[in-house]
């Protein structure tokens, strides 16, 4: 079973001649375990593509299917509670790690899992262990601007890891990092993805990172063209 | 977690000087509450010190808490004769003002019968006035030392005694001396105008060739007589025997012709009503304002600390926060700057509303009801901050 399955997803944004195609019939699937690539260029129509497939964006047409669940045939499939399988089922990394100012690193990974409704000393316990496993065991209780881009990333990471999701996915994960630290990060992502059997889709123009990633989709003007 | 509390804790400078600015505008609040209580206090302190229950006042007029009004001090003999009256005692009332050490001096006296009632309601230091003439109790807040000297009119008064807070309705603290002399400062004529009336007496009588040099004096000194006494009073009280119908006490005074008995209520409702009905309206429209303008910044402060917060919003939503996470934590920080504000400035104000120069009276039921109001303030405030994050998209969390 696939971990993302798109079929012919379009999404269309504005009406009649003022109507802009932002990504057309766009078909992939990944499996748990693999680290996946959107590849392109600015506007091509990859971080729309993203936010389809992590239900923040409403696909036009086409079908999205999120570990096994259908979520969207020609529009969001009714009856659904996006926000929850959002919870449950996916993990996001952002460009710029955007960690909550005023939470700890410790704070940051608990919050995700205290939203899942996991109980405090629960909640604590999974972070503190993420963090460590991602050795960042001496930083829980520092702030973000205390942490270095690569350290805040990292947290970000764990934050996504935290509810142990099926999907991870990635906005540009590495773009604001040196190339050492980016390097860093797409490493942890391939073990965490290999380690947790989810399915990791990264978006990035950043032609440094493409080593490692087990398959590259490269999309131009709105289509998936390889 | 509680987001609110580690929001204020990150950003704790920004949230005390906040806090502080709101604590002021709530203690200028609360204190204009106390202000206003304090003028009904005022208002009544004497009418409640006094203790009784009718006064009876020239008739047509308000009594002497409103304007002038006076009677004779010897009616309360007739008053005293009332079936259902207890006792009734004659009282002046009069605002001085005096220089005391070269600055102006302002207080209330109230003069009394010293075999009556309506003196010091109570000895805090010293004596009372044991001797009809020329001895003072004044009131604490005058701040004068027993066996000071006051110069009133043409005769140094010695203070024996300290009463307690005791002020007239415009606030001016009370100071007391015996009928006698109350009437004489009030009442009595200077020498030169004494002259001039005697003389104008003269003049009046010497036109009557009809009277003879014997029947001309006895009716110039019975003229005399009249015009230079000082048997006016202000007022005089009465206590009711216990059971008597105050109704029924009223009826025959007003049966009279020339007197207006008032009971407590009617003297109450005057007093509140009429003297400190407009002090009331300003004072409640004044914080009104306040609180209108509290709640506008309050409503500013939650819309730009939402502003602030826009893309962990975004980034909350994204990782599936629910509505009500996002909420509380608006509504939690609206409400906890009010609580903060408000214990702020009740602190503030219960450590300098004796400095006032006027009596706050703090009541614990306006202090609730404040309360109350400051809470539904916040509440109501925290909405348009509310409104802002639930429009946020979650997309906004994405992107540089």
């Amino acid at each position: 079973m696939y971990a993302i399955e798109v079929e012919k997803l379009t999404k269309i944004y504005g009406k009649g001649e003022t109507a802009v195609t932002a990504i057309a019939d766009a078909t992939l699937q990944v499996k748990p375990g693999e680290l996946v690539a959107l590849l392109g260029p600015s506007g091509s129509g990859k971080t729309t593509l993203l936010t389809s497939i992590g239900l923040i964006n409403e696909p036009t047409h086409g079908k999205v299917v999120i570990d096994g669940t259908m979520v969207a045939d020609e529009g969001w499939l009714g009856g659904l509670d996006l926000k929850r399988l959002r919870r449950e089922k996916l993990g996001f990394i952002f460009q710029h790690h955007n960690l909550i100012p005023f939470l700890s690193a410790l704070e940051n990974v608990m919050v995700a899992l205290e939203i899942n409704h996991l109980s405090r000393p629960e909640a604590k316990k999974r972070a503190t262990d993420l963090l460590e496993s991602l050795n960042l065991g001496h930083r829980i209780e520092s702030y973000p601007k205390a942490l270095s881009g690569g350290e805040a990333q990292r947290v970000a990471i764990a934050r996504a890891l935290a509810n142990k999701p099926r999907v991870i996915l990635a906005d540009e994960p590495t773009a604001a990092l040196d190339t050492e630290n980016g390097k860093n990060v797409m490493t942890l992502l391939k073990t965490l993805a290999v380690e947790n059997q989810s399915a990791v889709l990264v978006v990035t123009h950043d032609h440094r990172m493409v080593e490692g990633f087990d398959r590259i989709f490269q999309v131009r003007d709105g289509r998936i063209v390889s | 977690m509680n987001l609110a509390i580690r929001d204020i804790r990150y950003h704790r400078g920004r949230f005390v000087l906040t806090s502080i600015g709101l604590g002021l505008l709530i203690g200028v609040v609360i204190s204009m509450g106390g202000i206003y209580r304090g003028l009904s206090a005022d208002a009544l302190a004497i009418l409640e010190s006094v203790k009784a229950d009718v006064w009876v006042v020239q008739k047509d007029t308000n009594g002497p808490f409103a304007e002038s009004s006076r009677i004779p001090e010897d009616i309360k003999y007739r008053i005293k004769a009332v079936p259902g009256v207890a006792d009734a005692s004659p009282l002046s009332f009069q605002t001085i003002q005096v220089e005391r050490q070269g600055k102006p001096f302002r207080f209330f006296l109230i003069g009394y019968d010293l075999n009556g009632f309506g003196g010091p309601p109570e000895i805090l230091a010293g004596r009372n006035i044991r001797q009809k003439h020329y001895e003072m109790v004044v009131a604490k807040a005058m701040k004068i030392e027993i066996g000071e000297k006051i110069r009133l009119g043409i005769h140094d008064y010695t203070v024996v005694g300290i009463t307690s807070k005791v002020v007239s309705s415009g606030g001016d603290p009370a100071a007391y001396v015996s009928l006698a002399d109350a009437q004489d400062i009030q009442f009595k004529k200077d020498n030169d105008a004494i002259r001039n009336d005697r003389a104008r007496i003269d003049n009046n009588l010497a036109g009557l060739r009809s009277l003879s040099p014997v029947q001309a004096k006895y009716v110039k000194q019975n003229i005399a007589g009249i015009t230079e006494s000082t048997h006016t009073v202000n007022t005089v009280v009465a206590r009711l025997t216990p059971g008597a119908n105050l109704h029924e006490v009223q009826e025959q005074i007003r049966r009279w012709n020339h007197f207006r008995p008032l009971s407590v209520e009617e003297q109450t409702k005057i007093l509140t009503r009429g003297m400190i009905e407009k002090s009331r309206m300003q004072i409640g429209l004044f914080r009104v304002i306040l609180l209108v303008i509290s709640a506008v910044i309050i409503s500013l402060i939650i819309y730009t600390s939402t502003i602030d917060k826009i893309k962990v919003i975004a980034t909350l939503k994204l990782i599936g926060a629910q509505n009500r996470v996002i909420i509380g934590m608006i509504l939690q920080q609206s409400l906890l700057m009010g609580v903060i504000a408000y214990a702020l400035g009740y602190g503030l104000i219960l450590l300098t509303y004796e400095k006032f120069p006027r009596r706050i009276v703090l009541e614990a039921f306006d202090l609730q009801v404040l309360f109350v109001i400051v809470m539904v303030i916040c509440t109501l405030s925290s909405f348009v901050g509310i409104r802002k994050a639930l429009k946020v998209e979650p997309s906004e969390a994405l992107g540089g």
